[in-house]
């Protein structure tokens, strides 16, 4: 038996056996072959096998998400099979009498190469397309799996860090919880854990990686540590923290349908945070009572170009209806060159949390804003629906933007189409700025809510993404508490309501302050609604701390 | 021998999922079917061809299809051609 120590990221336990994780590396050094025909059926074989992979892909991402996001898989799929690509690759082997994995190097060097040089910004991008492909058929070559195939049973996954084109390779059912070597708080398979309520510890060092596959382990994601072979003792021990786990969630379970009431009887609305249909369908199912937030990057981060006013009105349609006149809050696109797609030709930026991102992009570019704007609209005549712009800093932004709006709606109006004209438009308060000048932006909307994650991270001066800060890390800064006050203050001396859609808004030692404050909605991902609920049942604002 | 000329419709060009479709509908023939554009000239069986010929909204493209089938792979790629392009 021996115990690792590293930063718990979501608080359950969970025991089970280990997968580990090992995404491929090659070296693809030129070396001469003698025997070019047997060479080449190694090709071959790999070729044969990374088809197998995309074809999986393909399904995988089909019933996931949809033909558009699949399509890519497919579009791989042909690349491989065409004649030109192993033809060069043939060529490579017969004639330069180079090894397979080099020959296939070269030859997706050679087409990235075609395409990179063509004029056009999209086929230019699509030169990482044929890298993928390429270093697909490479890594197989190599003998190495990057695709948790093997993976059969439900597995505490271990791995150095993952990225969200990884993390989609796992199947969801067989996912116990997640261990990661590196990352922070804020890395995917962190964000990831917080949404499906999965016990995770992230930052626990290069040793966890040398762990086998099949071993048992107790992952405490709230003391941050894995016990690997636990003994008897300890493991008897674990199961009963498990059961009482159990138990408590069953507790939670009984809390459905119950009001977001506290015991002096003052009501808070407890909504969720969701970015995708399924974690819609997770919010619905922990009983939340709107959606705080919905995030819109997702359909522009999986598509090859702009996604239309037709596909994006679709879906927001979808879950309009889905919440069954529910309030659902969208935010407008929140992107910037941290967080983008190709084809958004965003220069990079130094200082990119600083950058041209959310509303300041949108503003520079209605020809992106505005499509969103209608097809926001066109849903509110399916559904409580209500507009929020993001990263607001000042007061002109938001009248920017408000204009921007009007014209969309006249612009419906005149086409007949019918929206709510009564839509709620509401903006994020996550910069120092905002939060200051709430007092002159009030006016403006009919709603705030308070983006706790970027305030703390633009007020402290601290980047979220830095691991070697967490040191200097307050979740509870003074300062950031007095602003998110201040807000609150001023959205009620102006009549707004006033909620908190950061991660701050889960943390139950706050439930009660935010409620002092007058903190009108919290809004959090699925897990937390039902605990957080049970905090706001148990909270007496008539007694004294 | 069949040819005919199309003229690129759809705002984003032959991209890639389209470009796909066109490639699979072309693969289903036993005749050559030559893809040209201006002085570019592709195979559209080969998926790297089509794309490189990187034809845009309002380009003309030319088809050559010759072959035993190419009666019936002329109105079907056209037909595809209309349908996604």
């Amino acid at each position: 038996m021996k115990q690792l120590q590293g930063l718990g990221v979501f608080p359950q336990l969970t025991i089970g056996p280990v997968y580990v994780f090992r995404p491929a590396t090659c070296d693809v050094t030129a070396a001469h072959i003698t025997e070019p025909e047997n060479e080449y059926a190694r090709f071959d074989t790999a070729r044969r096998q990374a088809q197998a992979e995309l074809h999986q892909l393909y399904q995988k991402t089909l019933d996931k998400n949809g033909e558009e996001s699949a399509a890519i898989f497919d579009i791989h799929q042909l690349m491989l099979d065409d004649a030109d690509f192993l033809q060069s690759v043939r060529d490579f082997i017969y004639n330069d009498t180079y090894n397979a994995a080099y020959a296939v190097e070269k030859t997706g060097e050679k087409f990235a190469q075609l395409f990179a040089q063509m004029d056009d910004d999209y086929m230019k991008a699509r030169a990482a397309d044929v890298q993928d492909i390429s270093h697909r058929v490479v890594r197989i070559l190599c003998g190495k799996t990057d695709t948790p195939d093997s993976l059969q049973t439900p597995s505490v996954i271990v791995a150095e860090d993952l990225t969200p084109s990884q993390i989609v390779l796992f199947d969801e059912k067989y996912i116990l919880g997640f261990v990661t070597a590196k990352g922070t708080a804020n890395s995917h398979a962190a964000i990831l854990a917080h949404t499906k309520g999965l016990a995770a510890i992230v930052s626990m060092g290069p040793e966890v990686l040398s762990l086998v596959n099949g071993q048992t382990v107790i992952l405490d994601g709230e003391h941050g540590t894995l016990t690997v072979d636990p003994d008897t003792t300890t493991l008897k021990k674990a199961q009963q923290q498990l059961q009482a786990q159990q138990k408590q969630q069953a507790a939670l379970q009984a809390l459905k349908g119950t009001p977001d009431q506290t015991k002096d009887g003052r009501s808070v609305l407890l909504y969720a945070n969701v970015s995708t249909a399924q974690e819609l369908h997770d919010a619905l199912q922990a009983d939340a009572r709107g959606i705080g937030l919905f995030r819109t990057e997702f359909l522009y981060l999986k598509s090859a170009t702009y996604p239309t006013e037709e596909e994006l009105f679709n879906v927001y349609r979808d879950v309009v209806q889905h919440m069954q006149g529910k309030l659902v809050v969208f935010r407008t696109l929140d992107i910037g060159a941290d967080k983008t797609a190709p084809y958004f030709n965003l220069p990079d930026e130094e200082n990119p949390a600083l950058g041209l991102r959310a509303i300041r992009l949108c503003l520079t570019r209605p020809e992106l804003f505005k499509p969103q704007l209608r097809a926001l609209l066109r849903a509110s005549a399916f559904g409580k629906t209500a507009i929020m712009y993001p990263m607001i800093a000042s007061v002109s932004e938001v009248q920017q933007a408000q204009n921007i709006l009007a014209q969309v709606k006249q612009e419906l109006r005149q086409a007949r189409i019918a929206f709510d004209e009564n839509i709620q438009t509401g903006i994020m308060i996550e910069t120092p700025a905002a939060a200051l000048i709430s007092d002159e932006l009030a006016p403006l909307v009919d709603f705030f809510s308070i983006g706790t994650n970027d305030l703390t991270q633009y007020t402290c001066a601290l980047d979220r993404q830095n691991q070697n800060l967490s040191v200097f890390t307050d979740t509870h800064h003074p300062a950031v508490l007095k602003l998110i006050a201040l807000t609150a203050k001023n959205a009620h001396a102006a009549g707004k309501w006033v909620g908190i859609c950061g991660e701050l808004a889960a943390d139950r030692t706050l439930t009660k302050t935010f409620l002092q404050m007058g903190i009108d909605e919290l809004s959090v991902s699925a897990p937390f609604i039902l605990p957080l609920r049970q905090a706001i049942q148990q909270t007496d604002l008539r007694q004294a701390d | 021998m069949k040819e005919f000329t199309y003229v690129i419709q759809d705002p984003a060009g032959i991209h890639a999922r389209p470009a796909g479709i066109l490639v699979k509908q072309a693969n289903t023939f036993k005749s050559t079917i030559r893809i040209t554009k201006a002085d570019k000239v592709g195979d559209l069986k080969r998926i790297f061809s089509v794309m490189a010929l990187g034809a845009k909204q309002g380009d003309t493209v030319t088809l050559h299809i010759e072959g035993e089938d190419e009666e019936q792979a002329a109105s079907a790629i056209e037909a595809c051609l209309k349908e996604n392009f």
